[in-house]
């Protein structure tokens, strides 16, 4: 039984959540219908007409072309080392208890809650400091600081959701503690881990401002599109932000069977076990 | 093989894992914290270089130059999370409790404009809101907008353009601690006779406030520190800190002053999430964040 005034409520918030939708959507809208459009001149502003031409050549802008190389690239190297280096973090925070883990939890905490122009800016002046040249290097080492704290929360909370009991069994039938790791323990957090890789590298391709702070004369690709808003920013970039969008909404969706198909195996084999245990089932070879 | 008593290896291993990373973290996080002050207190000029010189006199002239800026910049972050708070609170409770099959589907939208480049999404929102655009046309036309009056270049589109960037980090905590309190609570409440509003004020509501807390956090501190909005979306006269400190440095070459700016602006977040920290515990504030 639902009263009238309960319906308009539950109405009002349907229709607010697909509002607040939308107003996360427009944008993404806009970029990918303007890649699509057939500009005159520089300004990519006003809908002037379709064309694929954008779609046929992406990389028509060469300093586009290596500006998203360098953006991947350094995704690429940066969350490798701070997948290496937050993974076995989080092994330490999650399974030894130790003195001064207060501290160590506040260390990852805090780039967390830090502005990131504060993070850009202080990681500079170090630079400046030291007289190191900013470029290519600085870059990376600034995106594994800002993302390994990021890959420490996802592991852990990988980590620990799982069954201790899987590894001492492991252990108490004769496995050393490396063989226990890699037979074991890996295997059981390499969903957390490919989980707190993809974060990083999401992260790290997106970076604008602390990269901007370290990049020298280096360009990456949130630097060129900002660069280029003063002359206009070219369709090529948004054919290549709809492009990376597509290719990860791809690996959404098998991501999403695969999990389907795995879920329904589980159920029939769960099934299969059932019947086989009722005494007047014949017996499984 | 190295031998040596399990217990040594036990007190031992923890610090071999934690070592490159927390090495890391020292060196380009607290260290360079540290070092900025050491920078804002030299003195000197971009041509002959700067030495250090206990030049505290730049946080005095820092303080009044941009107190403006600075509090231009707490305003528009708080009001910027109040309305993410307003548009994000019932997106997370539907997504939570009604949502049924499509809740994966709804969290996957929320998150989708992470995948669009921040730059980009706010140029988008350059060309929406641009001075002949759709959007200022139609509002002309119903007079909410006046015929030389633009969107663009206002304060409104800044803190728009924040709300906007900001509001999943809003959604996302708020839809973790709103999921996984007891429904039973609710039903109990009205059959104990509480109304809906009550049941809500009373049980659902202290039961999110975690997460309103840390999502009030985790947009609250990035917009403080935010300059593209105000930079893509905005003039100088809506310049935040983060564009004063991003020039100082960059263009202007003045490291002390910008030192000092992002320093201050460090301490006073840091000053508030201590605050924060001694009324929740740092432990619930990463859990309820993620």
């Amino acid at each position: 039984m639902q009263s009238r005034s309960d319906k308009v409520r539950s109405w009002g918030l349907a229709i607010w959540s697909v509002l607040a939708l939308l107003y996360l959507f427009i944008p993404i809208f806009i970029v990918v219908l303007f890649s699509f459009n057939d500009n005159q001149g520089r300004f990519n502003f006003t809908w002037q007409g379709f064309t694929l031409n954008h779609w046929a050549h992406p990389f028509a802008d060469p300093d586009l072309a290596s500006a998203l190389k360098n953006s991947l690239v350094i995704a690429l190297i940066s969350t490798l080392i701070a997948v290496a280096l937050g993974t076995f973090m989080a092994l330490a925070l999650v399974r030894y208890s130790f003195r001064g883990r207060g501290v160590v939890d506040l260390m990852v905490f805090l780039p967390l809650a830090s502005p990131e122009v504060v993070l850009g800016a202080a990681l500079l002046a170090l630079f400046l400091t030291a007289a190191v040249n900013t470029g290519f290097v600085t870059i990376i080492i600034a995106h594994v600081m800002f993302t390994v704290s990021y890959v420490v929360v996802t592991v852990k909370a990988r980590l620990e959701g799982m069954d201790r009991h899987i590894e001492e069994a492991a252990m108490d039938l004769g496995a050393t503690e490396w063989a226990t790791f890699r037979k074991i323990t890996l295997p059981m957090i390499a969903p957390g881990v490919a989980a707190a890789a993809l974060l990083a590298a999401a992260i790290s391709i997106d970076d604008y401002v602390i990269t901007s702070f370290n990049a020298g004369q280096t360009q990456t690709f949130p630097l060129f599109i900002f660069g280029a808003t003063r002359q206009g920013v070219p369709p090529e970039v948004n054919v290549l932000a709809s492009g990376l969008l597509i290719v990860v909404l791809v690996l959404m969706g098998l991501n999403v069977m695969l999990q389907r198909r795995l879920a329904a195996r589980e159920m029939r084999r769960e099934t299969v076990d059932e019947l086989s245990q009722t005494p007047l089932a014949p017996a499984r070879a | 093989m190295l031998r040596l008593s399990l217990r040594r290896r036990r007190q031992l291993l923890p610090w071999l894992f934690l070592g490159p990373g927390l090495l890391w973290l020292i060196v380009f996080f607290a260290i360079p914290l540290v070092n900025q002050l050491n920078v804002s207190l030299q003195s000197g000029d971009a041509e002959t270089g700067y030495s250090f010189t206990w030049n505290f006199s730049v946080y005095t002239d820092a303080i009044s130059d941009y107190s403006t800026q600075f509090l231009r910049s707490i305003g528009y972050a708080a009001t910027a999370t109040i309305l993410c708070l307003i548009i994000g609170f019932p997106l997370a409770y539907f997504t939570a409790f009604k949502a049924g099959k499509y809740k994966n589907l709804i969290l996957l939208l929320i998150i989708l404009p992470f995948f669009v480049s921040y730059v980009l999404r706010t140029v988008a929102w350059q060309l929406i809101l641009s001075d002949n655009g759709w959007v200022v046309e139609r509002l002309r036309d119903v007079g909410l907008v006046s015929e030389d009056g633009r969107l663009l270049a206002t304060r409104t589109a800044v803190i728009a353009g924040i709300t906007y960037n900001f509001l999943p980090f809003m959604v996302l905590p708020l839809y973790v601690s709103l999921e996984k309190m007891d429904r039973r609570l609710i039903e109990a409440a009205t059959d104990l006779y509480a109304s809906r509003t009550t049941a809500f004020r009373r049980v659902t509501l202290p039961l999110a406030l975690p997460g309103i807390f840390a999502g009030s956090l985790l947009t609250f501190i990035p917009a403080c520190g935010d300059f593209i909005n105000a930079a893509l979306l905005g003039t100088p006269r809506q310049y935040m800190i983060g564009n004063v400190i991003q020039s100082k440095f960059i263009n202007i070459l003045d490291y002390p002053t910008a030192a000092a700016l992002s320093f201050i602006l460090m301490t006073f977040i840091l000053v508030g999430i201590f605050i924060y920290a001694r009324l929740l515990g740092t432990q619930n504030l990463t859990e309820a964040a993620f």
